[in-house]
């Protein structure tokens, strides 16, 4: 029954103007362009996988646009609404489909209407829209959850045949993701017979992605109407790690699953159509004349081979990790430029004005290299450029591999890639990296259960949209794919929590949003909820920026008025400068004057020793697909003829002088330093993980009286000290290097660390913010908004300490444990080294723990060790005071 | 890079001594102020019943500040058995508060008064105080060189006041980034108190809305740590 179809069908399959369209460009329609249209004439959500270039856009499309040339003129009365919507994660990217789309449509004078719906979207136009919508709706997830929970929902999407998700192996693996699966449930239920296409780039589990597109449903006895018939799960699909249950709720030996049960299920799938990438990337590791530093992030010292690169190129894009590195390379590299090549900067905290300038010099060819980060990710196409350089490791082999992508248009053409490690472990993860990308291996991160903090804010919005049955809504929420597993019980503490904050202790009643009517349906108490609602809709947390303003004249004390905004700024950067202190930013270096309202205040100024912001964002951990390739890496010498000789010396060194730890081994190095003693050792499962690990081995630690002072963590190891000495304690067992690594730490020790954890506080505002739990802040009501809002700092004290099982601090658990925690990733790594520590006492510092060990003094973990700001703080006022400081 | 230093245990700290008027006080790192010679305790700004007003409007704060504000105090109040307590003003935070106090929260205040002096500064919140409270109430109460009242007044009138109302917080900085506490805010001649409400947040002490309080030389933030009050000079603030 499924629809098989090759190029000789797509005469019969393209009306005239389509086939005539094509055949006017002597085009041929790609093979998976004429399957999709196929299969969704057959009415089957279908997964498209392709690299860029394929034309991917045009595929999604072409079953709408034949839909709509085919139906009748005349639309019935009362109108038609939307048949199409699209989806994408980027507003950018809708406003730019939309007009790509408008000449196709044009030149075969289709009758088509389209338009984008936007947080840009004046209010008269959407009221229009609302009246009189277009054929093709392009929107973001934030929007579909607006349109979703208006009371006209249900008339509006009732015409929706299909659905169109750009981007989605991007959407998927984000809060975002689990808003958008609801409302492609909302769609399904309003729209019986949808079909849903997906977009998106190689990934690792294709198979998650098919069962997101389509309804999912509880009990493999009855079908759902919609989506493709169903099919056995695979049994690659394993087991989610959840969020982890406390105390006794959680099975012994099982990764813990919050609130949900497993039961044998079937998987229903949308259809798969995969386009093989083009050629084979030709990738090459920088090998300078220069020494690899062991430690950082500046990759200085590649500057000059870099340069030299790009004047040896046409058009040279250089990816980094993070803003402050795109920022120090630009700088650096406009320091060397001689020849004044015309290299730009671009990332999002960009004005955007500046960034539309570069973007269009880089079309128009203007440009000899652009410094990007990830904004430059998404599906927007660029200019002819013949070289991606990858500054830092791309911690990622799927991340690299849609990176180097932008390299050349064309398919059938190989894409060059140059990797420039910043340090020597990066050296070993881009050799990793390589080899995945030659192999074709992905390691795009697995759908996660779906966040309860997005649920509530969904049921409130049901309830917004028109009264529901709790049953039903039930069945819909598990239909969507992040949430198929979600048991009842859980839900209905979710609804709850909606209507009355769902505590123990019952006394909201009086005041709740939604109520049950006597019908036994929900729906809102007042219809101030509902615009409560609309407020707060969506799940982007965005850290408080402030816009950089560069004023005219440093003399005039606080500048005046005018002056250019530069772009946005995080509000913790800015704080932590006097004014006076400089710092880069938009590559140029500025001298902070001081905050006003909601501007910083800069000049410009001929200082070069700028700090450089550190930025939360942009921070990937490393993969565990690359990491296992590093160790296996270290593990065997045969692999070393690959990598850069002062690399492979620093290991033969390492192997001499203590070992090298076999794949699956945990190697850990003890040995004296000054007055301390160190412990050194290399899980490689990235800094989150290794943060919390240094946390919890230096709460045992000082059980044991070993007195550890201080750690510190990379990505790829992790150093701890103290003034006891560690060697001779692990070599007498006390305690052992077992009992030290053993599981049980993320049990109590857990619990009580991170309880108090900054990590775990910022989390929980989150998941407040988007449940609704507390309100977000808006522009220009801020003033009186501090007074009437609640810190959730406060909040999360309090509930700790009176109902630690609250549902919101269960979602906050689990999103920690995923997130900023890493507890997930550092589970399964005590798991499988049980029993494979290696423990080597050595008399001084080895070559392999010479990374970690120069980072040590570098950076403090931000938001610990408070009270010793106090302290010194305090100090200082006492040394003040006595006429020493 | 992130690294990490672990907490250095103390010993047991003392109290912090802030000189009002001549008086010397001890702050908490509660933000309890205790007058030893007269065995007074002074809090500010309980805003008890702040999380079911927030309710009324649909916002489902846990209902358990109330409980929790309570449990502070009583920790605090059975350490230092004080003859008296001034609450100063905002003790509920609003005028219906009282009446939505759960019967075991009622019934936990009930036991903290009874054997002592017990004074309601009236607050800006908390006009109507209702009768069924035990308790005496009062707009202003001079004790001493000492005046009580909840809102800082302003002119001449500082000497010797001990007010709240403001719900003062600092931003230190330091080590490259910055911590925010709640304080108490003095010069000597005045003292502001942090709120001591479970919900009750802060407002920066370099906010305009303190401008004109204190004089420049002497001022300090009493900074609440964890276990102790930091002094911190002016050098050492942010704004927010």
């Amino acid at each position: 029954m499924t629809a098989r179809a090759d190029v000789k069908d797509a005469v019969t399959l393209l009306p005239p103007p389509f086939a005539g369209w094509f055949a006017s460009r002597g085009w041929t329609p790609r093979p998976h362009q004429v399957e999709l249209l196929a299969k969704a004439r057959a009415g089957r959500s279908v997964l498209l996988i392709a690299p860029t270039g394929a034309g991917k856009t045009l595929a999604g499309f072409l079953p709408t646009l034949v839909s709509l040339h085919e139906r009748p003129k005349e639309a019935p009365v009362g109108g038609r609404g939307p048949h199409t919507v699209y989806i994408s994660p980027l507003k950018a990217l809708a406003v730019d489909i939309a007009r790509n789309l408008e000449q196709p449509v044009a030149e075969m004078g289709l009758p088509v209407t389209m338009e984008t719906r936007t947080g840009d979207t004046p209010l008269h136009k959407r009221q229009r829209q609302k009246l009189k919508p277009p054929d093709i709706l392009l929107t973001t997830p934030e929007q579909l959850a607006l349109l979703i929970s208006a009371t006209d929902a249900g008339r509006f999407f009732a015409d929706v045949d299909t659905v169109i998700l750009d981007e989605l192996h991007s959407l998927v693996v984000s809060k975002r993701g689990d808003l958008l699966s609801l409302g492609l449930a909302r769609l399904r239920t309003l729209a019986p017979g949808l079909k849903a296409i997906g977009l998106s780039a190689t990934v690792a589990e294709p198979d998650q992605l098919r069962g997101w597109l389509v309804g999912q449903s509880l009990s493999p006895a009855h079908p759902r109407e919609s989506g493709n018939p169903e099919v056995p799960s695979l049994a690659s699909e394993g087991k989610p790690l959840g969020p982890r249950l406390r105390g006794d709720e959680r099975p012994e030996g099982k990764p813990p699953t919050a609130g949900r049960k497993s039961r044998p299920r079937r998987l229903s799938r949308a259809d798969l159509i995969t386009v093989a990438g083009g050629a084979k990337p030709e990738i090459t590791i920088l090998d300078s004349q220069e020494r690899v530093p062991w430690s950082g992030h500046a990759a200085r010292y590649a500057l000059a081979d870099i340069y030299a690169t790009i004047a040896a190129h046409r058009m040279v894009l250089i990816f980094v990790n993070t803003r402050s590195q795109a920022e120090m390379i630009f700088q650096e590299l406009w320091r060397i430029n001689a020849d004044a090549l015309p290299i730009a900067l671009h990332h999002g905290s960009l004005d955007p004005t500046q960034r539309r300038k570069v973007e269009a010099a880089m079309a128009a060819g203007k440009l000899r290299a652009v410094v990007a980060t990830s904004t430059l990710d998404l599906g927007i196409d660029w200019g002819d450029v013949d070289l991606v350089i990858h500054v830092g490791a791309p911690k990622g082999a799927s991340r690299l591999a849609q990176r180097i992508g932008r390299a050349n248009h064309r398919l059938d053409e190989p894409s060059k890639a140059l990797l420039v490690p910043a340090n020597r472990f990066e050296v070993l993860e881009c050799r990793a990296a390589l080899d995945a990308n030659y192999l074709g291996a992905q390691d795009t991160p697995p759908i996660r259960d779906g966040g309860l903090d997005v649920l509530a804010q969904h049921v409130l919005g049901m309830a917004c949209a028109a009264p529901f049955d709790a049953g039903d809504a039930y069945r819909e929420v598990t239909s969507a794919y992040p949430y198929r597993n979600l048991a009842r019980d859980t839900f209905d503490r979710v609804v709850a929590f909606v209507a009355t904050g769902g505590y123990a202790l019952k006394t909201y009643e009086r005041y709740a949003k939604i109520r049950q009517g006597p019908d036994g349906l929900w729906r809102v108490s007042h219809p101030r909820f509902a615009q409560q609602y609309r407020l707060n809709v969506g799940t982007i947390i965005e850290a408080p920026m402030l816009n950089v303003r560069v004023g005219r004249s440093a003399r005039a004390g606080f500048a005046g008025r005018g002056g250019r905004t530069l772009g946005k700024i995080e509000e913790y950067f800015i704080e932590q400068l006097s004014p006076g202190e400089t710092f880069l930013f938009a590559g140029q270096v500025l001298r902070f004057e001081g905050i006003r309202e909601n501007e910083a205040i800069a000049t410009r100024t001929a200082d070069d020793t700028p700090k450089i912001p550190m930025y939360a964002g942009g921070k990937f951990p490393l993969t565990t697909y690359l990491a296992t390739g590093v160790r296996a890496m270290l593990a065997d010498p045969k692999t070393w003829a690959n990598l850069p000789v002062q690399v492979s010396d620093w290991l033969k060194i390492q192997r001499r002088r203590s070992i090298l730890p076999k794949r699956n081994q945990l190697l850990v190095e003890t040995f004296p330093r000054g007055n301390r003693f160190y412990l050194v050792s290399y899980p490689f499962e990235g800094r989150l993980a290794h943060q919390t690990l240094g946390m919890l081995l230096t709460r045992r630690l000082e059980r044991a009286r070993l007195r550890p002072t201080g750690f510190v963590a990379t990505d790829y190891s992790l150093a701890v000290w103290g003034l006891g000495n560690l060697g001779l304690a692990f070599a007498r067992g006390k305690p052992s290097l077992a009992e030290l690594f053993d599981e049980d730490m993320l049990g109590d020790d857990l619990d009580a660390w991170m309880a108090d954890s900054y990590l775990l506080k910022r989390t929980f505002r989150s998941c407040a913010l988007i449940s609704g739990l507390i309100e977000k802040r808006h522009p220009g009501k801020e003033k009186t908004g501090r007074q009437m809002t609640v810190s959730s700092d406060l909040i999360y004290d309090v509930l700790r300490a009176h109902e630690p099982d609250h549902i919101l601090m269960q979602a906050t658990w689990a999103d920690a444990a995923t997130g900023q925690l890493d507890v997930a990733r550092l589970g399964e790594m005590l798991s499988r080294i049980k029993g494979k520590i290696v423990h080597k006492q050595l008399d001084r510092i080895s070559p392999l723990a010479l990374p970690v060990m120069l980072e040590i003094g570098r950076e403090v973990i931000a938001g610990e060790a408070q009270e010793d700001v106090l302290r010194e703080a305090a100090e200082d006022l006492i040394n003040e005071a006595m006429g020493d400081g | 890079m992130i690294a990490g230093t672990a907490r250095q245990s103390e010993n047991e700290p003392g109290p912090t001594l802030v000189a009002v008027a001549g008086v010397v006080l001890e702050a908490f790192a509660d933000g309890g102020l205790w007058w030893a010679d007269r065995r007074l305790l002074v809090v500010a700004d309980l805003h008890f019943e702040k999380g079911s007003s927030f309710a009324r409007r649909g916002q489902m704060l846990p209902p358990y500040d109330t409980a929790e504000t309570l449990a502070r105090l009583s920790r605090l109040m059975a350490r230092l058995d004080p003859a008296a307590v001034i609450a100063l003003g905002d003790s509920f935070h609003d005028d219906g508060g009282a009446a939505r106090l759960l019967p075991r929260d009622r019934a936990a205040l009930a036991t903290l008064q009874s054997g002592r002096e017990w004074i309601w500064i009236a607050g800006n919140h908390d006009r109507e105080m209702p009768a069924d409270l035990a308790g005496m109430h009062a707009d202003t109460l001079a004790i001493g060189p000492l005046v009580f009242r909840h809102d800082p007044a302003t002119g001449e009138d500082a000497a010797g006041e001990i007010a709240g109302h403001l719900h003062p917080a600092a931003r230190v900085a330091g080590r490259g980034k910055w911590v925010r506490r709640r304080c108490f805010a003095g010069d000597g001649n005045r003292l502001i108190m942090p709120a001591f409400g479970a919900y009750a947040g802060g407002l920066n002490v370099l906010d305009r809305a303190f401008a004109g309080l204190f004089a420049a030389p002497g001022f300090r933030a009493f900074v609440l740590g964890e276990d102790r009050v930091y002094a911190v000079g002016r050098k050492a603030l942010r704004p927010d």
